[in-house]
């Protein structure tokens, strides 16, 4: 079998793969930001909330969590699930999975905006909403692209773990046709597929960077 | 017209008491400088007096208006509302300037008096007008960070003259400075005394707080040790404040 004919039969699982990265994205770089705030809060309690949620989240492997969140309305309310909620399980499992390593990222990059940027925000007359939309959220932002890229790079490997509820994903076909054909060759362009991405990804993480080089903190 | 009025503040981090009660007000069109020595208070006081910190006990008034007053041992800040009116009467220039690094020198000096109220066209003509005054109307599509160190503690003069504050701090603003840089700043604060805009200046420059002074006070140990015009500070009898004088002198 030829390489090109393994790439088309992996064709399929590319798109399954790619809609998770993107997907898990959408949701969990948006829900970071409220569990981060969480995880500050002068509230006692909702900041405790937030760090067992964070805890959890980044103390257990994410192939138990997509296990867990998969099964967990047969086995937890007794709801017989369609073969649908494969990939809605996926979703939901990378996207809090993610959301959680997020609201740290954005957690250092919050407390690393300077206190004074506080204080000018203050006595110039802004709220404290519009001290965080406009000036603390935006520099918050470009601190944190270097760790951003680092996770969203994790991002594209782990999309394979989703294989672990049998999700059409490309890892689990690459394995499947592997095992048929006893062969390497089908991982081997399971690599080339996620390393060629990755390549993309840190790419528009770099021109993102770029981008924002036009001031210094 | 009286400005500015603050009775017995008092003030302790981790319980070492760093204002010790004071006292001071400032009428319109005074020009006060704060001396003394590190550690003496005097950036806790004017920290104070904008907000920045609540104090432990004290009374603080801006044109007649109570900010914050004592009641039964506690100090009772004025609600929200009062609050945002009364910080429109107050500016404030730090010692590190603290530009909003991600906009533009236009952009910092617009934005907060869009916040404000005014409209954005509004708001940019007074902008370059500030901005031009000071001489930077050519830097105004720069970022902070292309900017020098005086030039952007001049930016974050205009920034706080454009919302027309009727008094305005500063916080030690020549002290994060390269010495050539600033005699630019201190020509800046020397044309707005001219123009009596009333300012209370937290400085270690003491040959330009006395020039530009009607009033000086000097703190030491969070007590005002001494209050006057230059002339009677700079003949003072007081061992303890000529031999301050004198070393900041270099003599």
């Amino acid at each position: 079998m030829t390489l090109d004919v393994i790439f088309k039969l992996l064709m399929g699982g590319m798109g399954v793969t790619v809609s998770i990265f993107v997907l898990t994205l959408l949701f969990s770089i948006p829900l970071g930001l409220p569990v981060s705030l969480a995880r500050m809060s002068k509230s006692k309690v909702v900041s405790a909330i937030a760090g067992v949620y964070i805890s959890i989240m980044r103390g257990t492997p994410l192939m138990l969590q997509i296990i867990v969140i998969y099964f967990l309305p047969f086995y937890g309310f007794g709801i017989n699930v369609t073969s649908g909620y494969r990939f809605v399980a996926v979703i939901i499992a990378f996207s809090l999975n993610y959301a959680a390593y997020f609201a740290e990222i954005y957690r250092s990059g919050i407390q690393s905006v300077p206190k004074g940027q506080y204080e000018a925000a203050q006595i110039l007359g802004y709220s404290k909403a519009q001290t965080f939309v406009k000036i603390i959220m935006p520099q918050m932002f470009k601190r944190v692209l270097p760790a951003m890229t680092n996770e969203i790079i994790t991002l594209v490997k782990d999309t394979s773990l989703s294989f672990a509820i049998a999700t059409a994903e490309m890892f689990t076909i690459a394995k499947q046709i592997a095992a048929k054909q006893a062969s390497l060759m089908p991982l081997m362009a399971a690599g080339i597929f996620y390393y060629v991405f990755n390549l993309l990804v840190a790419w528009v993480c770099r021109k993102v960077e770029k981008h924002y080089d036009y001031y210094k903190i | 017209m009286e400005l500015l009025r603050i009775e017995n503040c008092r003030k302790s981090f981790d319980g070492e008491e760093i204002l010790k009660g004071i006292s001071m007000s400032v009428n319109e069109g005074e020009v006060v400088s704060v001396i003394g020595p590190s550690g003496s208070g005097k950036s806790t006081l004017l920290r104070c007096a904008c907000m920045l910190e609540h104090m432990d006990g004290g009374t603080l008034s801006y044109a007649g208006r109570i900010a914050a007053q004592e009641k039964e041992g506690k100090v009772i800040y004025a609600n929200p509302a009062d609050l945002k009116e009364i910080r429109k009467t107050f500016g404030l220039v730090f010692q590190n300037f603290n530009l909003f690094p991600h906009y533009s020198v236009l952009k910092n000096v617009t934005e907060p008096q869009i916040i404000a109220g005014k409209s954005k066209a509004e708001a940019e003509k007074k902008a370059l007008e500030c901005l031009e005054k000071l001489g930077l109307k050519d830097k105004a599509k720069n970022y902070p960070c292309q900017l020098s160190g005086g030039q952007q503690q001049r930016v974050s003069i205009a920034r706080a003259l454009a919302l027309e504050p009727k008094v305005l701090f500063f916080d030690e603003p020549t002290s994060a400075l390269d010495p050539e840089l600033t005699g630019e700043v201190l020509k800046v604060i020397r044309d707005l005394a001219a123009l009596h805009m009333t300012m209370i200046i937290v400085t270690h420059e003491m040959n330009f707080a006395r020039e530009v002074s009607d009033r000086m006070i000097f703190m030491e140990h969070g007590v005002v040790r001494a209050e006057g015009t230059p002339d009677e500070l700079f003949g003072s009898d007081d061992e303890r404040l000529k031999s301050f004088m004198g070393k900041l002198n270099g003599n």
